[in-house]
């Protein structure tokens, strides 16, 4: 099913939301890698601020390549979730509402996203010049020494996704490959 | 003896660099279309069409096909009657793929320590590998190396016992473990034999070979096509969504072994295998 979508979005959105839906998001998003999370998991740990407001929030697991000339950004698809999983449930205890990216989450994170009724979603891996022209401006906020791996904030328009995991726990990662499993 | 100048290495490597990243070479760029047709998923098949569309905004607006622009792989055949002059082949090299990374808008994603993590800022050191060939020219590959299905690779020294249905089923493990963080449809290299480091290395060359091109050793295209056939039935899929393009190719390569082992390396690489060669 098609869905289109504005973050940030609260509980309602999110439990509206189910595996296998195909969604376009609009509206802003944040990206944080690996570099970055560990600076913000660290933040946290310390009872410091995060460089922005995590309460229904979505974050993209996305390191761009440099922008040319007046353009918003460089190839900006996603990158391997999975890297994240070890920080993703705090963030998700503190209201994250969605998280983009590719590939297989933990349990934990799994978990994490049905207590707090939030959503994982993927983005085509691989496609970062065709997904960089839904980017509308891109902005970082943090972590600017990190350089690709800084906390950026994005205006996103019909970002396309798909839903994987959903507040309820179905994984399409699991679902989709039984059904066209053929051995 | 033929010279060869070493700032004509380095203005092939970067603009090697810089195709690389953004254009395909004509049998990936096949491959993709033809899988497109016989997906059976239609998400599959929507994500297909995507990675085409993706592939042709690349090439127009000259945007990396993937952020992850990769590590700098290249292999060099160095002829034994080549003399480069004015600088050192290495370094000839890693200039060619600092000017390529920065003047191409790529990414630079190696980190000088491993633990300490700190970006070296220009995409280098580049991970070289030399071969030293009869004749008086130098043989240039340069295959950028993501890391989402680099980390999904894997090496197995398998006993000589486990003989070849353990080799198959070590490359099938390989490929369903990496599922969708490998980014599918893949293209799946292998190396069989050798020691433990070069049976990584037949692995990664077997990356450069064009899609579709068989092993000229029998049994080991019979074992290319079923490997192939099998990955497709494990339900994968285009993104690891379900369907039924999980790898595009199966390339195997083979070298001599020990009496004692039967090292089995697996290279996954996503879709967007990149590689360019010229001969200076």
């Amino acid at each position: 099913m098609d869905r289109y979508i504005t973050a940030p979005y609260d509980d309602q959105v999110a439990k509206s939301l189910h595996s296998g839906d195909y969604v376009y998001i609009t509206g802003i998003i944040y990206t944080a890698r690996d570099a970055a999370h560990k600076r913000m998991y660290e933040a946290l740990k310390e009872g410091k601020e995060l460089p922005f407001e995590v309460e229904n929030n979505v974050i993209y697991y996305m390191g761009p390549s440099p922008a040319r000339e007046g353009r918003p950004i460089g190839s900006a698809g996603p990158t391997t979730a999975s890297r994240m999983d070890k920080y993703a449930p705090s963030l998700l205890d503190l209201g994250l509402k969605g998280m983009i990216g590719k590939g297989k989450r933990t349990e934990e994170v799994k978990q994490a996203i049905v207590r707090n009724g939030a959503v994982y979603f993927a983005a085509v891996g691989g496609a970062g010049a065709l997904l960089s022209k839904s980017i509308i401006s891109s902005e970082v906020i943090a972590y600017d020494d990190l350089g690709t791996e800084a906390v950026r904030k994005l205006q996103v328009k019909n970002f396309p996704v798909i839903v994987v995991i959903d507040f309820e726990g179905n994984n399409l990662y699991e679902t989709a490959i039984k059904e066209y499993r053929e051995e | 003896m033929k010279t060869i100048q070493a700032e004509i290495i380095t203005k092939n490597i970067k603009e090697m660099c810089i195709e690389a990243n953004h254009y395909l070479t004509e049998d990936m760029k096949q491959a993709l279309h033809q899988a497109a047709d016989t997906e059976r998923s239609p998400l599959g098949k929507q994500i297909l069409h995507q990675l085409e569309d993706n592939l042709q905004i690349a090439a127009e607006d000259m945007i990396p096909i993937c952020q992850d622009t990769g590590m700098a792989v290249v292999f060099l055949e160095v002829g034994q009657d080549v003399h480069v002059q004015g600088g050192l082949l290495t370094e000839a090299v890693n200039e060619g793929v600092r000017q390529g990374y920065e003047e191409g808008f790529l990414r630079k994603s190696v980190v000088k320590d491993p633990i300490f993590r700190e970006n070296t800022k220009d995409n280098t050191p580049a991970i070289i590998h030399y071969d030293i060939v009869a004749g008086d020219q130098i043989k240039i590959t340069v295959a950028p190396k993501g890391f989402g299905s680099e980390n999904m690779s894997r090496i197995f020294m398998l006993k000589p016992a486990d003989g070849i249905d353990g080799v198959k089923n070590a490359i099938l493990t390989a490929v369903k473990e990496a599922g969708p963080n490998a980014c599918p449809p893949m293209v799946v290299g292998v190396g069989i034999g050798g020691t433990f480091e070069k049976c990584a290395l037949l692995a990664k060359k077997a990356l450069t070979r064009p899609v579709a091109e068989h092993s000229d050793i029998s049994y080991v295209k019979e074992m290319e096509e079923e490997l192939l056939a099998r990955i497709n039935q494990s339900g994968i899929g285009p993104g690891g969504l379900g369907g039924s393009t999980t790898a595009l190719a199966v390339h195997i390569n083979t070298y001599p072994t020990h009496i004692a082992g039967l090292p089995v390396a697996v290279n996954i690489c996503c879709h967007v295998n990149r590689h360019c060669s010229r001969i200076l």
